[in-house]
């Protein structure tokens, strides 16, 4: 690496930056301005299904007039499309780039012992393909007809004819454009963490002294860069299918009056390819916030974590089988029932590696010394969410079992609190452990714990009862559901669900103004606030460029000797964490 | 409610303030230096990482969150409960809820014994000055233990999960009525196979006029097959649906018999099951009594007429604006009925 010692403008320092520290908090300032985004959209939407064609101000004051069929009442394919904008933001702008991006870019240099990543221009044109993505996927709120709208998975032939629902038009085209260019972003940023991480250890950074979060962002990079041209050729091909004339989805289709001139397409093929990168997308949603949990459980709770090597098998396991289960999600498209039998084994056994995660979080917390930093109150958090709704996964994932709850909001619990809950905890934690490092001071602890206690309680009041409204019967992406009386007495739990959600979305705010204000006023943070054992905390608190003033500091054990004493039960080197630049001492052990 | 919701944002938003202001109350600290000179520091007492006390608040919540949420679970289990579809209407769903009883017990046990060692142990070890962590790094045989047991306990759902997706979805075998279920935005058509239980082809291209659904009429099978906007099924005989859609994808839901299929255009797909009780019967079961009942309550509040039970088929998947009015009534009612309704209807022949 040479050394950077060129002159800083205005424009490469903060603009088009090529250091990782920079880009990250590009890519996270990003991220949450998405996140707001897409958030109140789900608060509007919320206020809809509560209390169905009620007039809202906040509805009338956000939505241009044509989406309201009356003052303060949205439309109900608008309503379809704040739930399709709301899903594509949260999955991909807010989970993928806003976490990932994040904290890979922050993180893996700093961890493994690097000057930057392998290359600095990969990671700033990833950031900007990111920004624009973001940006022409905000201009598509505002065209016309209104944003796409069928749904975040964009099944044909809905998402491909306008003449099914408005949002089809030039919304959907932006969408697709948008979320193109999206993926090119994410496959420049996982070569490249990929690369680093394999190339620029620094000296005794063996692949198995490596803490879990960069196994989990690497891991998670592999997966991504396999999955995501699935979701580039289907996008791709349905492009072809809307602009040019080709049926590789479509055939046979009367709409509007008339035959179209589509044949012998079938949209089921668009569903094997959207989920054969949508299932890992989830995971590639999940496993960098499992990876930032492992380090911060660990660290809070001064012992190593359980299972070290356990854990990287599980997230191997777990990469590998999210590629063979994406079936679980077409049980009932009509496609051959024997290949249901084969989806529902490989669905079940990816559930294995899941539970020995949990466990072995668990076990970590016993008999630690438990440190409750607000961090580490988001890890637990994220570790209960977790289980909850992956349990649920053991209902979907069996064909038998998912025929009845398919499509319903049952469904819709599951993945909030599997995925969505417990990836936003799992943000939020190495936000709150990492924000000295990012920014050299501290964020306040009062208010991380407020943040903290609305937003568990409110999660769980949004998402618990939304199982039991799903084993109702009531499907997913309803209007209203005020059509079918059978579903009148789910009215109230859906209102309680939207006050939560309201207390929920209130909470955040807490947490902006907590973010924004540390950035300026917060405590000037020490070089090692946590007392952690990894190498990130050996660099000086004010950013430089390489990161380590002389050399790049060696390494000789593992990031988990919290902890670690000797025979007679003393810490061998007086404290309770040794850093991994700490040789080993005569006499002592290697974990 | 939306006062509620700006009142939560101003409070947030003052909290938020207030204490980030606090950060920047730096007290004054006077200190002796030995030969009695003064020297003035700054210092602020608000800590940013926690303390000994915040481990003890933070580690009791934990224990009150975990009661909490205890309390929480139990209240939907046992008040939601009369929410929830009744037990299955259909021969096949019998299973379907035995396996489903199986699969809630099981998860919720694992449920509500790990949420509990999560949240105690948070409440348990939370730290204190002076106690040291236990160091423990590895445990080959914990690690074997809570491998095997999801395994074995998984294997043996997956076994009983496909021994009944292979009986519900084999719709080889003897005389089933065959109905054909098709969809379009946003209504629901059915099409009996008539005399010869054999639906003529169809295809979107023949749709003209009242032949709404496509049939062609070329096909020897079609002249009697019988269209209809309404679906009469009789119980205790096993119906094999063919589902059709004429736009976009729909997805046949009839939660009552435990039933869902999508319909894709350009192929047609299948189901089948068993009615195995009259609507009038199924209006006599006590848990749907009981949730009419709560229906009727929720009614009444709003001034609505009553509601009477009736089988349902609904549209389960994304298909347009009007995705969530997309219905059509079922009845099952028995064999003589059912053949009484079906000779009243007019065969495709008749009608076009
Ligand atoms: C561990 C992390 C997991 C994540 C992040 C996750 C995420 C998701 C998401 C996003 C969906 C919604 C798809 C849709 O739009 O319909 C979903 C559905 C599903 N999940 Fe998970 N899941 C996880 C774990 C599991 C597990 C452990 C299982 C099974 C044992 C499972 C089984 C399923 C199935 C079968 C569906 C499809 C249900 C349906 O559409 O009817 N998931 N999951
Ligand atoms: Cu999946
Ligand atoms: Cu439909």
């Amino acid at each position: 690496m040479s050394a950077h010692h060129h002159k800083e403008t205005f424009v490469t320092k903060y603009i088009f930056s090529l250091d990782h520290k920079m880009i990250s908090k590009q890519f996270l300032v990003t991220g949450m301005i998405m996140g707001v985004i897409g958030v109140l959209m789900s608060l509007l939407f919320r206020l809809q299904i509560a209390w169905p064609e009620h007039s809202f101000s906040i509805i009338e004051a956000f939505l241009p007039e044509r989406f309201q069929s009356e003052a303060g009442v949205m439309k109900p394919d608008i309503y379809l499309a704040l739930v399709t904008i709301h899903g594509t933001i949260m999955v991909f702008f807010v989970l993928t780039a806003g976490l990932s991006g994040t904290f890979s870019n922050l993180l893996i240099p700093l961890q493994i012992g690097a000057r930057d990543m392998a290359s600095g221009f990969m990671n700033c044109l990833s950031y900007w393909l990111f920004f624009i993505s973001s940006v022409i996927m905000v201009i598509s709120l505002f065209v016309q007809a209104g944003p796409a709208s069928a749904g975040w998975t964009i099944y044909p032939p809905l998402s491909a004819l306008p003449q099914a629902i408005p949002g089809s038009g030039t919304g959907m085209t932006l969408w697709l454009v948008s979320m193109a260019i999206f993926i090119a972003q994410s496959l420049i940023g996982s070569l490249n963490y990929i690369v680093t991480i394999l190339n620029l250890r620094t000296k005794g950074m063996t692949m198995t002294r490596l803490p879990l979060t960069m196994w989990a962002l690497f891991i998670t990079a592999i997966i991504g860069v396999v999955s995501f041209p699935v979701l580039f050729s289907a996008a791709l091909l349905l492009i072809f299918d809307r602009s040019f004339g080709t049926s590789f989805y479509l055939s046979d289709i009367f709409i509007g009056g008339e035959v179209l001139n589509y044949q012998g397409g079938s949209p089921v093929l668009f569903e094997h390819l959207f989920w054969f990168l949508g299932h890992p997308e989830v995971y590639i949603v999940l496993l960098p916030a499992l990876g930032l949990t492992s380090e911060i459980i660990s660290t809070n709770s001064r012992k190593p974590i359980f299972g070290y090597r356990a854990m990287i098998g599980s997230i191997m396991a777990i990469a590998f089988l999210s590629t063979i289960v994406w079936g679980h999600h077409m049980f009932i498209s009509g496609m051959n029932p024997f290949l249901g039998s084969v989806f529902t084994f490989t669905t079940l056994l990816i559930a294995i590696p899941s539970a020995v995660k949990a466990f072995n979080y668990i076990t970590t917390l016993w008999k630690g010394n438990l440190q409750f930093n607000p961090a580490m109150l988001f890890s637990i958090g994220l570790v209960s969410t977790f289980i909850t709704g992956g349990l649920t996964g053991i209902v979907l994932g069996d064909s038998a079992l998912d025929i009845n709850v398919h499509d319903t909001y049952f469904v819709v619990a599951h993945f909030h609190l599997v995925m969505g809950v417990s990836a936003i905890y799992g943000m939020y934690a190495g936000i709150y452990h990492w924000f000295p490092k990012m920014y050299g001071r501290m964020m306040n602890k009062t208010l991380g714990y407020i943040h903290f206690w609305i937003t568990a309680i409110a999660a769980y009041g949004v998402f618990f009862p939304m199982h039991f409204i799903g084993l109702a019967g009531l499907p997913r992406r309803y209007y209203t559901n005020t059509n079918f009386p059978l579903f009148d007495d789910l009215a109230n739990v859906n209102q309680v669900m939207t006050v939560f959600a309201l207390i929920g979305g209130a909470a955040q705010i807490v947490f902006l103004v907590n973010f924004f204000m540390s950035i300026y006023k917060g405590k000037v943070a020490s070089q090692n606030p946590w007392r952690s054992n990894t190498l990130e905390w050996t660099t000086p608190v004010e950013h430089i460029h390489g990161n380590w003033p002389g050399e790049i500091p060696e390494v000789y054990r593992w990031p988990y000797d919290y902890s670690k004493v000797d025979e007679n039960g003393e810490y061998i080197f007086g404290e309770d964490y040794i850093m991994q630049t700490v040789p080993l001492k005569a006499g002592e052990q290697e974990s | 409610m939306l006062a509620l919701f700006y009142f939560f944002v101003a409070v947030a938003f003052a909290i938020g303030v207030w204490q980030v202001n606090k950060l920047l109350t730096y007290r004054v600290i006077f200190k002796e230096i030995k030969d009695g000179k003064k020297i003035i520091t700054f210092e602020n007492d608000n800590n940013p990482i926690a303390t000994e006390k915040d481990n003890d608040i933070q580690g009791k919540l934990f224990l009150i969150f975990l009661v909490g949420f205890y309390l929480f679970m139990g209240y939907c289990l046992i008040y939601l409960h009369d929410l929830m579809l009744p037990d299955a209407a259909s021969i096949e769903g019998e299973d379907y809820d035995n396996l489903y009883i199986i699969t809630f017990w099981l998860i919720g046990i694992v449920q509500f014994i790990t949420q509990a060692l999560l949240y105690f142990f948070s409440y348990k070890y939370r730290g204190i000055k002076g106690r040291k962590a236990t160091f423990f790094a590895d445990s080959h045989k914990l690690e074997l233990i809570w491998t095997t047991i999801p395994t074995v306990v998984l294997a043996v759902l997956i076994l009983y999960g496909l021994s009944i997706w292979n009986d519900v979805t084999d719709l080889e075998g003897d005389e089933a009525i065959v109905v054909e279920v098709y969809a379009k935005q946003f209504a629901w058509e059915a099409r009996y196979a008539g005399r010869d239980n054999e639906l003529g082809r169809g295809n979107v291209r023949n749709i003209s006029g009242a032949n709404t659904m496509g049939i062609d009429m070329s096909d020897e099978h079609a002249a009697d097959d019988i269209p209809v906007r309404e679906l009469h099924l009789p119980v205790g005989k096993k119906v094999v649906f063919k589902f059709r859609s004429q736009d976009v994808l729909h997805s046949a839901y009839m939660p009552h018999f435990r039933a869902q299929m999508n319909c894709v255009p350009g192929m047609v797909t299948e189901f089948g099951f068993t009615p195995k009780y009259t609507t009038e019967e199924m209006r006599q079961q006590e848990d749907v009594i009981l949730k009419v009942a709560s229906v009727n309550a929720a009614r009444e509040a709003n001034g609505e007429e009553p509601y009477e039970f009736d089988y349902l088929l609904l549209c389960n998947k994304i298909c347009g604006p009007s995705h969530y009015n997309m219905q059509m009534k079922i009845v099952v009612e028995s064999e003589k009925d059912y053949l009484i309704w079906l000779n009243q209807q007019k065969t495709a022949k008749e009608l076009f």
